[in-house]
């Protein structure tokens, strides 16, 4: 079981005061805050054991090396893949799609070739795919979602064609908070041989990611929001498919040798890793995964599940509040309105309590044009969170209900 | 009353304020009475997006002084477009475009206006401006 009051003492930002008033941070699906051990890891890291990874023959390299290739371990087993070098270090979930739209794309998406993805996925899952399209004139199709933020698959059949390349899809949507059915998607892609990518960016921190289970070709995610530092991510690709994908990127680090005539490529997972990778923070991810596992990810879900159906209940007694997203299976966020209040002065008036939502189209327009909104409020929880800051919340918005009267 | 007399006047009133909640709900009461811009005249042109609230604005040319109108589908926002409308409008231009306006920082309400956020205010200013400096000019070319 999860001891909030305990645990809160590994994050000292959580101590802040901000405009007076105790800081209530409930951001976590745009960022997670970091662990003391995370953060010392980082500065321990540049104090003793900062030297270029692969390349040195020199102690402090073999020893950072050590470590970086110990994280790769630490994320394969944290999300069950098969082998070390399907796991290849990212700037983040953005990068790691952005690599297989373009890598994925240039090898196997030719003119009218079709893509598909769903209505409810971050403009990181849209653009990167727009662009292979723009590029190869191929196109993008969509699965709806209905108005309960459940997605449409009874739809899918329709959608795929003997041209269909690739689906890519959110394992959970990050204004919503639905939880796709991943593993059903992928077993009818494959039976029409379609690699399937998912989004896991809100999904990792939230619960067990079993890749082996999911069958999945492709799994993205980022560190910040698993409480390691900004600027690391994950690839996961099935070596088969990795195998067969172009380098995205030319650099050191990513060849075994070369000439002016030929250069030869370095094996997974180095081939997509060119130049020198944020090996600093790639460690840092490993501890926090080592943080994870001791604070017991069941007990992270557990508790973050109460959280969640604890919000959405006092939420919806707040006279006049929408939740958008009512699937029987949600990570832990909540997306809202209240009745003729602009997302914005909800946004602003709740910021200057101390309470930190996020407010706007939440990187997911095409999501808000559904429900024909501009923007949304929202709430999004960690293990850190407590049943007291959702009190506040909750007592900020009837208090700012008041004041539009 | 010149445009720094009316920029002390609110420095005033916001000085009784010493919660933030209480700036909050005069800007909301300012945002509703706030004379707004022609429903036809919330045109694109007249549109100045922010990422998060929208803010249209319009500016007339009468007798030698400039009127605005504005509106924002956001209340506190369309509070903030009060108080600069109730300065700068029905002003000639290059009192307009020498203005300084101190009462942003002196109100505490200049981090609404920073160029972080996305409310569109700041863009806004810049818009006041610049039609005060094209009315400038088209008065010019006549003389």
């Amino acid at each position: 079981m999860i001891d909030a009051v305990n645990i809160r003492k590994d994050f000292s930002i959580l101590n802040t005061t901000v405009y007076g008033k105790p800081l209530i941070y409930l951001d976590n699906a745009a960022t997670a805050q970091k662990p003391e051990c995370v953060i010392q890891t980082i500065d321990e890291l540049y104090r003793t054991c900062n030297a270029n990874i692969h390349r040195g023959v020199h102690f402090l390299s073999e020893q950072c090396t050590e470590k970086y290739e110990q994280s790769r371990e630490k994320v394969r087993q944290f999300i069950n893949a098969e082998k070390k070098s399907e796991i290849i270090f990212t700037s983040g979930t953005t990068g790691s799609i952005n690599m297989v739209a373009a890598s994925f794309g240039e090898r196997f998406v030719s003119e009218g070739d079709e893509i598909i993805i769903s209505e409810m996925e971050h403009h990181s899952n849209i653009v990167p795919w727009q662009l292979l399209c723009e590029r190869k004139n191929a196109v993008i199709k969509v699965i709806p979602f209905d108005d309960k933020g459940v997605l449409r698959i009874d739809l899918l059949d329709s959608l795929i064609t003997e041209r269909t390349k690739i689906i890519a899809l959110t394992h959970a949507s990050n204004v919503l908070g639905t939880v796709n059915p991943i593993k059903e998607i992928i077993t009818k892609a494959h039976l029409h041989n379609i690699p399937v990518l998912v989004d896991g960016a809100q999904a990792v921190p939230h619960g067990n990611v079993d890749v082996c289970d999911l069958d999945c070709d492709f799994y993205v995610f980022s560190g910040h929001k698993l409480y390691a530092p900004t600027g690391i991510g994950i690839l996961y690709g099935k070596e088969k498919l990795l195998e067969q994908m172009p380098p995205y990127q030319g650099g050191g680090d990513m060849i075994s040798t070369v000439t002016f005539e030929k250069t030869a490529y370095a094996q997974l997972p180095l081939k997509f890793e060119a130049g020198t990778l944020n090996f600093i923070d790639a460690i840092a991810l490993g501890v926090a995964i080592d943080y994870i596992n001791k604070t017991g990810r069941q007990n992270i879900l557990n508790y973050e599940n109460k959280l969640l159906d604890y919000a959405t209940k006092r939420l919806a007694s707040v006279e006049g509040l929408k939740i958008y997203g009512e699937a029987s299976e949600k990570v832990a966020i909540v997306s809202f309105l209240l009745k003729n209040i602009h997302h914005l002065d909800t946004g602003m008036i709740l910021d200057k309590q101390g309470i930190a939502v996020r407010t706007g189209t939440l990187c997911t327009e095409p999501l808000l044009t559904h429900f024909s909104k501009t923007g949304l409020v929202r709430a999004s929880f960690a293990f850190y969170n407590t049943f007291d800051e959702i009190d506040a919340l909750c007592e900020a918005l009837e208090k700012i209900s008041l004041m539009f009267k | 009353m010149t445009i720094n007399e009316k920029q002390n006047q609110i420095i005033e009133e916001f000085s009784v304020f010493t919660e933030w909640i209480d700036k909050y709900e005069y800007l909301i009461e300012l945002g509703k009475n706030l004379t707004i811009i022609d429903e036809k005249n919330k045109t694109e042109q007249n549109l100045i997006k922010g990422c998060q609230s929208r803010v249209w604005i319009d500016a007339e040319y009468v007798d030698g002084k400039i009127i605005y109108k504005a509106d924002s589908d956001a209340i506190i926002t369309k509070g903030i477009i009060s108080l600069l409308i109730s300065v700068m409008s029905e002003r000639k231009p290059e009192e307009i475009i020498n203005a300084d306006l101190f009462f942003i920082e002196k109100t505490g309400l200049h981090e609404n206006l920073s160029p972080t956020r996305a409310n569109g205010l700041l863009a806004m200013v810049k818009q006041m401006k610049l039609y005060a400096l094209a009315f400038e000019n088209i008065q010019k070319n006549k003389l």
